[in-house]
């Protein structure tokens, strides 16, 4: 085993593209469940996003075009979510689990003729003058422009929850949707609004891993990143920094493992790929978790 | 004569199954202090959700200061000068003061701003608010400040408060009435709902009544005594609850003590409580929400365990005893919540009965339930309280706030308790089923029962209590015997004013 082989800024690098697949479906679903909703298929929403914005990026040819695909793609599965929970009033969970299932075999139908090709190289943007600082450049401003689109969401989203109205009235929908609706908000338009972001950021993940991280179209490819950007949600307490805190802490062991794997540590392989996932579960059983939104999962209709 | 604020014409709305409110037609007069009375269920609810937006009528029209006003949301009616204090806080825990108060207004300034108004109107009114704390951990007087301040700070014409005092101490009381008569000097209107019909004289000068949708009459209620009030709103004569003499019994149950620590972020720490309760006797005990009432109740319904000397009942220690096992001794208890604790909201009312009756009633055998014997219990207790329901197979949630009251308390009085611990027997109740609930609690100590029984309604708790005590802070103070105790007394033991003052301007 040659430990020396692993290039400490190059594994920080990677893992900042390592946790942006999860960081984006991660924040989508915090602003979902910050606005009530509970919905559980972040991994059917993602990898639809990835077998949509595959097909439009080899159609269009422009992994630009791809991405957008994958954010329409995801928003629409979403709103089917949105549609039978806040209007048909079905339950969240099972629904979001339906969605999951559905999702991972409706990509499947969709990817059938785009298995073993390559997608278009998507090519860095390095930030000028300051990618050039040694050691801090090429870690941080070294990338594609999703990862740096990634953390302008979490900015955004912290200061839209902070400090704008809409981001008071979709917390206020969240903690107390009777009390929001005798204040005279609407709040089904503000869950499904939330919703719909929330499944275009997670199409956005889903494209990040078939465009960028794989690049392929494989079946099953965002192999539980969905499930791993729900648990990331709870940890970070529904707080976006804390968010981007989880996933690359996520990130971070996912890279590891894959370099200890690449030096031939003396630890059998699945174990190895086990780790970003106990790691996850360790951190979640440590924390003490937050305070969820005061009406999560729960079914609103104006007449209860 | 001058134009009404607001004139209400043949307002009419139907439901599935029942008219919420028909052909209700009165005015408010501006600088008018207007109460709407009725029992629960007679449609007041629905008739200032009308007023506020909430609910289209299906006929009829309002008119505001002489204009036709149709609100279409609460944005409409909040524009217009129309503001409400809502009978269940319309409050976001997790949120603090400033932050709900935004989302209660109509361009709402900066926060910092908000900050600076709420702490220049809680001074003007003698509400003191800090905008910053956390809503989840003020207490329910503060809270109902929330909520006034964030009507106030909209300039209202016209004022909604529904059953305002019915959380708050008689000093607090005092003080809101205070309030509201400023507000009345400066020329808004308010409509003002409550079951308290002393209130109701003390502060309002107008009166509608409702009954089953329909306004029956009008009072005027400075001159109107209680009684007639209270005859006007249920159509009948009304029962007054007599307290008949009662021997003393020997002590059923002795708290050593007790002591818990709170079950959870919001809620209080009981500290070193001692008691004895005799057979035969009411214990009232007074104090204002959140002062460890709720932890009371679950410390002797076995909901917190303690150590087991903590708690003597009937000389055994219970102290560590589960509720099932207590019940079986024979000491049942019935929480504030309905919905939700004393009673699970979607389930049937036989279903309900088995949940507290199967031990003590033989609804079970062998692990199975006794269907035959548990609808025959739950339709008792439905016959013996008057809870009017279509039958035992209805939902609990089905049922209206003072019905589900009477089931929840009639649940436990047939099943023959040797002490019966009862939190806001009648919060939210009309006039004649809080009379029924009373005098049941009085015949069950007549017959040689215990009953403690929590309120926040103190005329309640003279009305039935033998002794009284007053919760404060957790810890209970020594029983009084309830003749003779004057409200400033009662006030002192509740522990003051709760930082609140008189208001002093000179509006």
């Amino acid at each position: 085993m040659d430990l020396s082989a692993i290039n400490p800024i190059l594994l920080l690098a990677s893992l900042m593209v390592a946790a942006t697949p999860i960081l984006l479906a991660a924040i989508g679903e915090l602003v979902v469940e910050r606005a009530g909703v509970l919905n559980l298929g972040v991994e059917g929403m993602m990898i639809t996003g990835a077998v949509c914005g595959f097909i439009v990026t080899i159609n269009a040819g422009s992994p630009l075009l791809g991405f957008a695909g994958a954010a329409i793609g995801g928003a629409l599965l979403a709103l089917v979510f949105g549609v039978l929970t806040q209007v048909l009033l079905s339950n969240q969970v099972a629904t979001g689990l339906a969605l999951t299932l559905f999702g991972l075999g409706f990509a499947a139908l969709l990817g059938q003729g785009y298995i073993g090709i390559k997608a278009p190289v998507i090519p860095k943007w390095p930030v000028p003058v300051l990618s050039d600082i040694p050691v801090i450049g090429p870690i941080l401003f070294n990338h594609d422009p999703v990862v740096y689109l990634g953390i302008a969401i979490i900015a955004g989203v912290w200061a839209f929850l902070r400090y704008s109205r809409a981001g008071l009235i979709l917390r206020a929908v969240g903690e107390n949707h009777d009390a929001a609706h005798a204040l005279g908000y609407h709040v089904i338009r503000v869950r499904l609004l939330a919703i719909m972001f929330g499944g275009a950021c997670a199409g956005l993940g889903g494209a990040y891993l078939s465009l960028v991280r794989v690049p392929q179209w494989t079946e099953g490819l965002t192999a539980g990143a969905g499930w791993i950007a729900l648990a990331i949600v709870v940890f970070a307490s529904w707080r976006p920094w804390r968010l981007l805190l989880g996933a690359y802490l996520f990130g971070g062991v996912t890279v590891l493992q894959l370099n200890l794997q690449a030096a031939g540590m003396a630890i059998p392989v699945a174990y190895l790929s086990m780790a970003p996932y106990l790691a996850t579960i360790l951190v979640l059983v440590m924390m003490r978790a937050g305070r969820a939104p005061g009406s999560l999962a729960q079914s609103f209709h104006a007449s209860r | 004569m001058t134009t009404p604020l607001l004139r209400l014409r043949g307002l009419t709305k139907a439901y599935p199954g029942v008219v919420a409110n028909q052909d209700v037609s009165f005015d408010i007069q501006p600088g008018e202090i207007h109460a709407l009375l009725g029992e629960n269920g007679a449609g007041k609810s629905t008739l200032v959700k009308t007023i506020y937006g909430l609910v289209k009528p299906d006929a009829g029209q309002m008119e505001l200061q002489g204009a036709v006003f149709a609100p279409a949301e609460p944005r409409a009616a909040r524009m217009a000068g129309v503001a409400m204090v809502f009978q269940h806080f319309s409050l976001f825990d997790a949120m603090n003061v400033a932050e709900n108060i935004a989302l209660g207004m109509e361009n709402p300034p900066p926060q910092r701003e908000i900050a600076a108004r709420v702490r220049l109107v809680s001074d003007q009114y003698g509400l003191p608010l800090d905008p910053l704390r956390i809503v989840g951990e003020l207490s329910a007087g503060e809270r109902q400040r929330v909520e006034i301040v964030r009507c106030l700070l909209q300039d209202p014409k016209l004022l909604i408060m529904d059953e305002p005092t019915s959380v708050l101490t008689p000093q607090e009381v005092a003080i809101l009435f205070e309030t509201l008569r400023r507000l009345r000097a400066a020329g808004a209107a308010i409509l003002y709902i409550s079951h308290k019909l002393e209130e109701i004289r003390a502060l309002c000068d107008a009166a509608t009544v409702l009954r089953l949708g329909r306004v029956v009459g009008s009072c005027d209620p400075r001159t109107t005594s209680a009684r007639e009030m209270a005859e006007l709103m249920v159509g009948s004569s009304l029962h007054v609850p007599h307290k008949a003499a009662r021997p003393e019994g020997e002590v059923i149950l002795t708290l050593q003590g007790l002591s818990a620590k709170a079950p959870h972020r919001f809620g209080t720490a009981l500290r070193d409580i001692d008691l004895t309760v005799r057979r035969g006797e009411i214990l009232g005990i007074g104090g204002v929400a959140g002062n460890g009432q709720d932890e009371l109740v679950a410390a002797l319904s076995g909901e917190i365990r303690t150590r087991r000397d903590m708690v003597l009942f009937d000389g055994k220690s219970i102290g560590h005893l589960a509720p099932n096992a207590r019940r079986r001794l024979g000491l049942l208890a019935a929480p504030e919540e309905r919905m939700g604790h004393a009673a699970a909201p979607d389930m049937s009312l036989t279903e309900n009965a088995l949940l507290t009756a199967a031990a003590r009633q033989d609804l079970t055998a062998r692990g199975f339930v006794r269907w035959g014997k548990a609808r025959e219990f739950a339709a008792n207790v439905i016959a013996a309280f008057d809870v009017r329901t279509p039958g035992a197979g209805n939902t609990a949630r089905s049922l209206s706030g003072g019905n589900l009251q009477k089931f929840v308390i009639g649940r436990e009085i047939m099943q023959d308790p040797a002490l019966l611990v009862v939190n806001q027997p009648t919060w939210g109740v009309d006039a004649s089923a809080a009379a029924a609930i009373r005098q049941a609690l009085l015949d069950l100590a007549a017959k040689g029962a215990a009953v403690i029984c929590i309120s926040q309604d103190l005329d309640e708790l003279m009305e039935i209590s033998d002794r009284f005590a007053a919760l404060n802070a957790g810890r209970l103070s020594a029983p009084r015997p309830a003749q003779g105790l004057s409200v400033e007394q009662i006030g002192l033991m509740l522990g003051g004013a709760h930082d609140m003052e008189v208001a002093h301007v000179d509006a």
